[in-house]
């Protein structure tokens, strides 16, 4: 029994009319699966250079530093700008530090039982909680029961927890990545727990955990319900460039606010300043997270082990 | 310095740290152990707050909860008869949202099967970081989109009067709930074992048949859990509906209807309602209500995700 010449087998072997179907078919869903792709990358290019196309007659310079003027119509959107900041920097101050502490119990020191997995179950449950839901709290316990009031604490307070469950899971992820080796290493040289963390785990950890804190940043600066009822207001009167026109017990404006009232609350605005708040707000968060990104390629990188 | 201990017949002294070393390492655990339990802690203060401020109403007599659940007559303010049913609020979230599942979950799905089989590693990194910063665009912005744009489209290609209605929060949802699925959905058809793909690349399959016979099947509970988790997400999304479905609350009869969701409604009537009111207090109870829904989504996708990875 001789075999068959190989070039006739190799024929039939690769251009069956099913092996024929089969690349047809490859290839079809090929095309599908990459037009479906593109048409999700396609809204943010859209989204973006339609905005920036309406905004232009408004921005400027003068557009970021100047107050709001003739009942909001007009003018520029310093104090909201200035209250944004006000309100991520208080908020990421009392968050950022709560959440890493957080993630280092729940990754360095805790137990696999069932206090843990409860910890657990409450930061996923407390990162669904609805952005509403947090305002109710915010209002509730903030403003009435603690007695703030509608103030830049409240919503700072507010904008914390909501921010919270995240920042404790981007660090944990951070801590993990850290090889047990590193503090075995450090244990046998005699290191107490505290000690390893800080000299060992915290230094090869920071950089994921400020990725994940400065995605947060983003987050808090773009979120409106949590402050619609907490601290945030329509107009506020403040000097043109006070760097400080608020105090922690002030209502103030923020950008997300001002996007919200001038494209639905004011009537008769000039037509290029919603979009300009708009394109202002978007341009920022998605500058805060173009440099988390880089900032965690960078760090991908350099990585060692 | 660290404390060593030896075990020698000669013991030399033991190297002791300073008092201020001790104790400020264990002023930092205790923050450490504090700071773990916070989420507990406010999770709990989250309940306990929004249903402190509501319970009043839900004890009162003239307050029933079927009505409150069951009827669709919303009239908080009304002098005469005042009213709270929530039945069009919901049918409003529903419709949002299933239109917005019926199209993010094709989507998603589609873009987590192409990420993880059909396109490079540089292409991936790029769509990846794309579909990161479509997540990262704050829900506001997404809501003035809707009323600007999209509410323009809709009107210009389906000649209904209004752009703000059931299609346009379900596009705006979608869009915003696709990053979620896309991101969860890769990282279920990545944890698909490797010996299943080969086994099938050994048989000789295409890339369409592993995906539809092999990865889609195994996958199937990873999946669930993201769109869950969009489904999640839609269902608590404030702004963008507020903004982009309109204002009526009525049981919609077709897409281009005017809705209002149970979030939309607490953001554009809680500033209106006087703090300890009746109206206010129901407001509330329906933040019980969207906690107790979103609660249960969320903790269905997380069990069947770890549920998941128990079986392999």
């Amino acid at each position: 029994m001789s075999p068959p010449p190989a070039t006739s087998v190799s024929a039939r072997f690769t251009r069956t009319p099913l092996v024929v179907r089969k690349e047809r078919q490859q290839a079809a869903v090929r095309l599908v699966l990459l037009a479906m792709a593109v048409l999700m990358v396609l809204p943010l290019l859209a989204i973006i250079s339609h905005l920036l196309v309406q905004a232009w007659p408004a921005l400027s310079w003068e557009f970021l530093v100047d107050v709001p003027r003739r009942g909001m119509t007009e003018g520029g959107i310093w104090p909201a700008l200035v209250g944004t900041v006000y309100l991520v920097v208080i908020s990421l101050a009392v968050s950022a530090p709560i959440g890493v502490l957080a993630a280092i119990y729940l990754n360095e020191y805790a137990r696999d039982n069932w206090f843990t997995r409860a910890i657990n179950l409450a930061v996923i449950s407390l990162a669904g909680v609805p952005s509403i839901v947090h305002a109710l709290f915010g209002l509730g316990a903030f403003v009435y029961a603690a007695r703030f009031g509608y103030s830049i604490l409240a919503a700072s307070l507010t904008l914390a927890i909501m921010t919270l469950p995240v920042i404790i899971a981007s660090t944990r992820e951070a801590l993990a990545a850290v090889p047990a080796a590193f503090r075995e290493a450090c244990w046998n040289v005699g290191a107490t727990r505290w000690q390893t963390i800080r000299s060992i785990v915290l230094p090869n950890s920071i950089s994921g955990i400020l990725t994940g804190v400065i995605l947060q940043v983003s987050r808090a600066a773009g979120e409106t319900a949590p402050i619609l009822f907490t601290g945030a207001v329509f107009f506020k009167a403040v000097q043109r460039g006070d760097l400080f026109p608020y105090r922690l017990t002030d209502q103030c404006m923020a950008l997300s606010m001002h996007l919200y009232t001038v494209s639905t609350q004011v009537p008769n605005v000039r037509e290029a300043i919603p979009w300009a708040t708009a394109v202002v707000l978007l341009g920022a968060v998605l500058a805060v997270n173009a440099a988390a990104i880089a900032l965690r390629v960078w760090l991908r990188n350099r990585k060692r082990w | 310095m660290a404390p060593t201990s030896s075990t020698g017949a000669a013991v030399p002294p033991r190297p002791t740290r300073s008092r201020r070393a001790v104790w400020g390492e264990r002023g930092i655990e205790l923050l450490i152990y504090a700071s773990g339990v916070s989420a507990i802690v406010f999770i709990l203060a989250i309940l306990f707050f929004i249903f402190r401020e509501a319970a009043p109403v839900l004890f009162s007599d003239r307050f029933s909860l079927t009505q409150f659940l069951f009827s669709t007559e919303w009239y908080p303010t009304s002098v005469s008869n005042v009213r709270y049913g929530t039945l069009a609020l919901s049918a409003g979230t529903l419709a949002v949202t299933v239109l917005a599942m019926v199209l993010a979950v094709p989507f998603g799905v589609g873009g987590a099967v192409f990420l993880s089989q059909f396109c490079g590693p540089r292409l991936r990194e790029t769509l990846k970081i794309i579909i990161e910063l479509l997540a990262a665009i704050p829900s506001v912005v997404w809501g003035f989109i809707g009323l600007t744009v999209m509410s323009r489209l809709i009107v210009t290609y389906t000649g209904t009067p209004v752009g703000v209605n059931v299609l346009n929060g379900g596009i705006i949802l979608a869009l915003m709930s696709v990053p979620i699925i896309v991101s969860i959905g890769e990282d279920a058809l990545k944890a698909v074992p490797d010996s299943y793909v080969e086994a099938a690349l050994a048989l000789g399959v295409t890339r369409w048949q592993l995906v539809f016979r092999v990865l889609l099947p195994a996958a199937r509970h990873g999946l669930l859990a993201a769109v869950l988790l969009g489904v999640g997400r839609a269902i608590g999304e404030t702004m963008a509906v507020l903004m982009a479905t309109g204002h009526a609350v009525q049981i919609p009869h077709g897409i281009l209807d005017s809705v209002r969701t149970l979030t939309a409604n607490i953001a554009a009537e809680l500033g209106e309602a006087p703090a300890g009111s009746e109206h206010y207090q129901v407001l509330f109870l329906t933040g019980v209500l969207l906690f107790a829904i979103t609660m249960l989504v969320n903790l269905a996708a997380d069990l069947i995700i770890r549920g998941a990875r128990a079986r392999k």
